[in-house]
């Protein structure tokens, strides 16, 4: 990746990563942990992947994205926001009364949601859904869909894994958000859902492993995944949950507690020294 | 006396939808592993690249068929009632209803006349879980022509649809210029002492048990509501003001269905006595369709007794 390019990106993650503070903090809920760990990946699809037209959020030809673990909406709608689809501003209305920005993800009310989701496994098969059917009317378009290292504990995650596998749906690419924590603590504690990576090889995927907060190992992921043929693939992104402001980081606590006042400054700040940083 | 005709309704949907494919590119046909069963096979075998067999796995199914919606499709998703509305209930919920996604939920062997397959088949609480969904249309066809044409009407509806079939062959009532219309309920037969309101296979008995109380010199209304969702309660509000009382009659749990969809809406505008006939608060059981029918209560003459119960309720 040209380094200029891979300056930007991370600069727009520092940013998307405010929008996250800044969305929870003012929505007193909702879930920063997820929502951090996958702010880098959720940057590079939206500003180096996807083929999307922000000014006609419902253009057919456009690529898709399914955010099947739907909580992590603050960091979708940070990206959105910073992509275009609507105003920076518009993150401090998240989860209030009469915002287009719910809890969780709503595309009969958010420009560039692609699909409802919320609740958990439902996503990927809908994602499913999506990419049989640009196979059916021979578009060349790419379904993305992000799913939570506990999310798969879900059995739906398994039957649309099949699914997508037996119907060869190879413009399908998943993305689990590996970051090791789910509420109740570690997902290896809870239920294991190890190992991944084997679990979709032996439902018939294509399997990747990345580094989630590494924009050149996810371009390598993505090009991989997407000159693959003939199955569906599926990236596995080991990640940090909270990843970005330190006292989040690692910790399941983080799930889905927003920060008070002075954890908001603090957050604040230290991202935002990170982007002075980069700015040099 | 000539033979009555009988289809099964889930043989007049996999009609329905052969034809349907014929007019629209754009349908598609999803099951999950029962395509004999639903009728589905029949568009599999007229249209074999718009049929996808989801296989044993109803929820992804759903989803499935949600993604497919967003790209422009019809799609015509189809198992069991117990999977379709039990089983996938919170998929249809979350990821159909409120996206309001244009799928149509074709769930046959719906009631206690799916016979010996028994309790673990016997659907009888669909309506009720499928009316609470926000946007959802629920149609509960009588007969044959009523469940082609509710299927033709479904595919044009924008929003989720959800049609219920049977398994068990019912006379034919309605003659090919009749068409359901969504949501309007149908007068089958004027009456001034009582209401009967029946749906699906329970239209046919109801018919009979008017009949009957005619024969006795009582005057029952009959109403044929195929659309539980949205209610038509004008017909209803009329017809209680104009009779004083109504029984309803379904062959589905009393509680949450037709009765209790009729007895929700007219307590806030017209409270009459509202007499159930449907399977009381219990499990099937294996038998012939028939017997089941008989040993559950769904017959005319449990629909007439309740007609004679609700007019002396009147007074």
């Amino acid at each position: 990746m040209d380094a200029q390019r891979r300056l930007e990106l991370r600069r727009l993650a520092e940013r998307a990563r405010m929008g996250i503070i800044e969305g929870v903090f003012h929505a007193k809920s909702g879930h920063p942990g997820g929502s951090l760990s996958s702010a880098d990946l959720l940057t590079y699809l939206y500003f180096e992947q996807m083929r999307i037209d922000t000014k006609n959020s419902k253009w057919e030809g456009r690529d898709r994205f399914v955010l099947s673990k739907g909580h992590v909406a603050p960091g979708l709608y940070a990206v959105l926001a910073l992509r275009g689809f609507f105003p920076v501003e518009a993150l401090k209305t998240l989860r209030k009364n009469g915002s287009f920005l719910q809890g969780h993800p709503s595309m009969k009310l958010t420009p560039g949601v692609d699909m409802s989701t919320g609740s958990l496994g439902q996503g990927i098969s809908a994602a499913a859904g999506i990419a049989l059917g640009a196979k059916l009317a021979g578009q060349d378009i790419v379904t993305y869909a992000l799913l939570g290292d506990g999310e798969i504990q879900e059995g739906q995650v398994w039957e649309a894994a099949m699914f997508a596998a037996a119907k060869g749906l190879d413009h399908l690419i998943a993305i689990v958000d590996n970051n090791n924590l789910q509420i109740d603590g570690a997902v290896a504690e809870v239920n294991s859902p190890y190992p991944i990576p084997e679990k979709f090889a032996a439902f018939g995927w294509n399997t990747i492993e990345a580094d989630a907060h590494d924009f050149d190992a996810l371009e390598a992921a993505f090009t991989q995944a997407k000159a693959f043929n003939g199955k569906p693939s599926v990236i596995i992104m080991k990640s940090i949950k909270g990843k970005g402001v330190s006292f989040m980081e690692d910790q399941a606590a983080w799930h889905g507690t927003a920060p008070n006042a002075e954890q908001y400054t603090a957050a604040m700040q230290e991202i935002e020294a990170r982007l002075a940083a980069l700015a040099k | 006396m000539a033979e009555i005709k009988k289809t099964a309704t889930r043989d007049s949907y996999g009609r329905a939808l052969v034809d349907l494919g014929a007019q629209n590119e754009k349908l598609i046909v999803l099951d999950a592993d029962l395509a004999a069963a639903t009728k589905t096979g029949m568009f599999k075998k007229a249209y074999p690249d718009r049929f996808f067999d989801c296989g044993i796995a109803e929820c992804n199914l759903m989803g499935v068929a949600a993604g497919l919606s967003t790209m422009g499709y019809t799609v015509f998703a189809s198992s069991f009632a117990m999977f379709a509305a039990g089983r996938a209930f919170e998929q249809v919920r979350n990821t159909i209803g409120y996206p309001h996604l244009n799928v149509n939920i074709g769930a046959t062997h719906a009631g206690i006349s799916v016979g010996e397959d028994g309790a673990s088949h016997q659907c009888c609480e669909d309506i009720a879980l499928m009316r609470t969904i926000p946007g959802m249309t629920v149609i509960n066809p009588a007969d044959d022509r009523e469940a082609y044409t509710a299927v033709l009407a479904a595919a044009k509806l924008q929003g989720p649809v959800y049609l219920r079939f049977g398994r068990l062959a019912v006379p034919h009532l309605f003659g090919d210029d009749y068409a359901i219309e969504i949501g309007k309920g149908v007068q089958l037969r004027g009456g001034k002492d009582v209401t009967i309101a029946a749906t699906g296979l329970m239209v046919g008995e109801a018919i009979a048990a008017a009949e009957a109380l005619a024969a006795e010199g009582i005057d029952a209304r009959l109403l044929n509501i195929h659309t539980i969702k949205p209610l038509d309660l004008d017909i209803l509000t009329e017809a209680a003001r104009e009779t004083g009382a109504i029984v309803t009659a379904e062959e589905h749990s009393v509680i949450g269905g037709l009765g209790g969809a009729v007895a929700e809406g007219l307590a806030g505008v017209c409270p009459v006595p509202v007499l159930r006939v449907g399977v009381e608060d219990t499990f099937g059981a294996s038998g012939p369709a028939l017997e089941m029918l008989r040993v559950y209560g769904l017959e005319a003459e449990h629909i007439a007794a309740k007609a004679k119960r609700a007019i002396a309720m009147k007074q």
